[in-house]
């Protein structure tokens, strides 16, 4: 088997008998059955996927600052529901009446890429991004919270924030049953 | 014609290279192992294109999971033991060395600071058992997790001279008042910044 070979010498001649040289053959079978399981140990053991993280940064609300109000028909309102379900709408709450989407490539990664095409159309430069407020309703799960800021990201959208939701977009999401 | 004699070999296998690679394997193994470590909150994290890779050090995380339970791990043991100090102070509970060594490679906990010492006196085996009841924590700005993370930054900043940081880890099935709560929290502490703990997904087609 696996060994190593060092043993020397036969007899000699009309010498002292001496004695014989044990082999120094070592077996490493086991040796090697042995670094094979503590391997597959430590293959299980480690953790191998590393954790990703998404950096969130809230608005800083102890400062007062005063800022230059913003066209509301450059924002666009996202209302997280319940069921996976979210609505939508631009502008002003209440003017327009909000659509029931979905999350992922068909549904809101859709609208919001339409949606910014027409306020780039129609607004002048530089202040043309669109600007998202994302209202996560107590019946949202996080994960609509994650996929919804994942896809602000997928679709380039630099401004948007996490908003408190309103008693009355409560009720609209209830009149779509999405709450 | 003479028979043509295959001659015999040995079926023995010099083994020394194939043992040389899996040493080399277990030493890789070795040295690249992080245990796992169980988490109580056992959650399920929500994915993300996003690919920046949570820090192992200088981290504080509050896992979220089990219908609302809330978990907190800290990273490094000088904070834990500082943070841990800083708590007792707060509730007037002291902990005596043998508590703060056990608290210390205590990776990740859920109790509220009353049920703190009974928890460190269990064995391995108990507190795997035991079903945590998760930290106590509202938005008043003086709940437990609220101090737990503010004792947790001051022994960061007094020991290592560092902001730290936050990060959320959230079952992905829990709603959203609770993550709604622990951003309050973190909001009040003038910590605005922070993260989300995501798994990676594969980036999808633009």
């Amino acid at each position: 088997m696996a060994e190593l070979d060092t043993s020397g010498g036969g007899k000699h001649k009309g010498g002292k008998v001496r004695s014989k040289k044990a082999s120094t053959r070592v077996d490493l079978t086991a040796m090697v059955d042995l670094a094979f399981l503590l391997i597959t140990f430590f293959m299980l053991t480690t953790t191998l996927a590393k954790k990703k993280e998404m950096d969130l940064a809230m608005p800083d609300n102890s400062v007062k600052t005063t800022q230059l109000p913003v066209a509301a028909t450059r924002s666009m309102t996202i209302l997280l529901g319940s069921h996976n379900k979210l609505e939508w709408y631009m502008g002003e709450p209440g003017k327009s009446a909000p659509t029931v989407d979905g999350y992922g490539k068909d549904g809101l990664r859709k609208a919001l890429i339409e949606n910014n095409k027409n306020v780039m159309a129609t607004h002048a430069a530089p202040d043309n991004t669109m600007i998202v407020l994302i209202k996560p309703s107590d019946k949202s799960t996080y994960e609509n919270l994650v996929t919804a800021l994942d896809e602000m990201n997928i679709t380039n959208i630099q401004t948007y924030a996490i908003v408190k939701i309103t008693p009355m977009e409560i009720a609209d999401l209830q009149k779509n049953n999405i709450y | 014609m003479p028979r043509v004699k295959v001659a015999r070999k040995s079926t023995a296998i010099d083994m020394t290279a194939m043992c040389d690679v899996a040493f080399l394997l277990l030493t890789f193994f070795i040295l690249t192992a992080k245990p796992k470590v169980e988490d109580p909150s056992k959650a399920e994290v929500p994915s993300s294109s996003k690919e920046k890779l949570v820090p192992e050090e200088n981290l504080a995380t509050i896992s979220v999971g089990q219908k609302g339970k809330i978990f907190y791990s800290l990273t490094g043991n000088d904070n834990r033991i500082g943070a841990l100090t800083a708590m007792g102070e707060k509730y007037h509970i002291t902990f005596t060395p043998e508590e703060q060594k056990i608290f210390s490679v205590t990776e990740i906990f859920g109790v509220p600071m009353n049920q703190l010492k009974a928890f460190l006196a269990m064995n391995g085996d108990e507190k795997a058992k035991f079903v945590q009841p998760g930290i106590p924590a509202d938005t008043t700005g003086n709940s437990e997790l609220s101090n737990w993370i503010l004792t947790s930054r001051q022994a960061d900043k007094a020991l290592h001279d560092k902001d730290l940081d936050v990060a959320i880890k959230g079952d992905k099935r829990e709603e959203y008042p609770t993550i709604s709560t622990v951003i309050q929290i973190l909001e009040k502490q003038k910590k605005f910044k922070f993260s989300l703990i995501t798994d990676l997904k594969t980036a999808p087609k633009k």
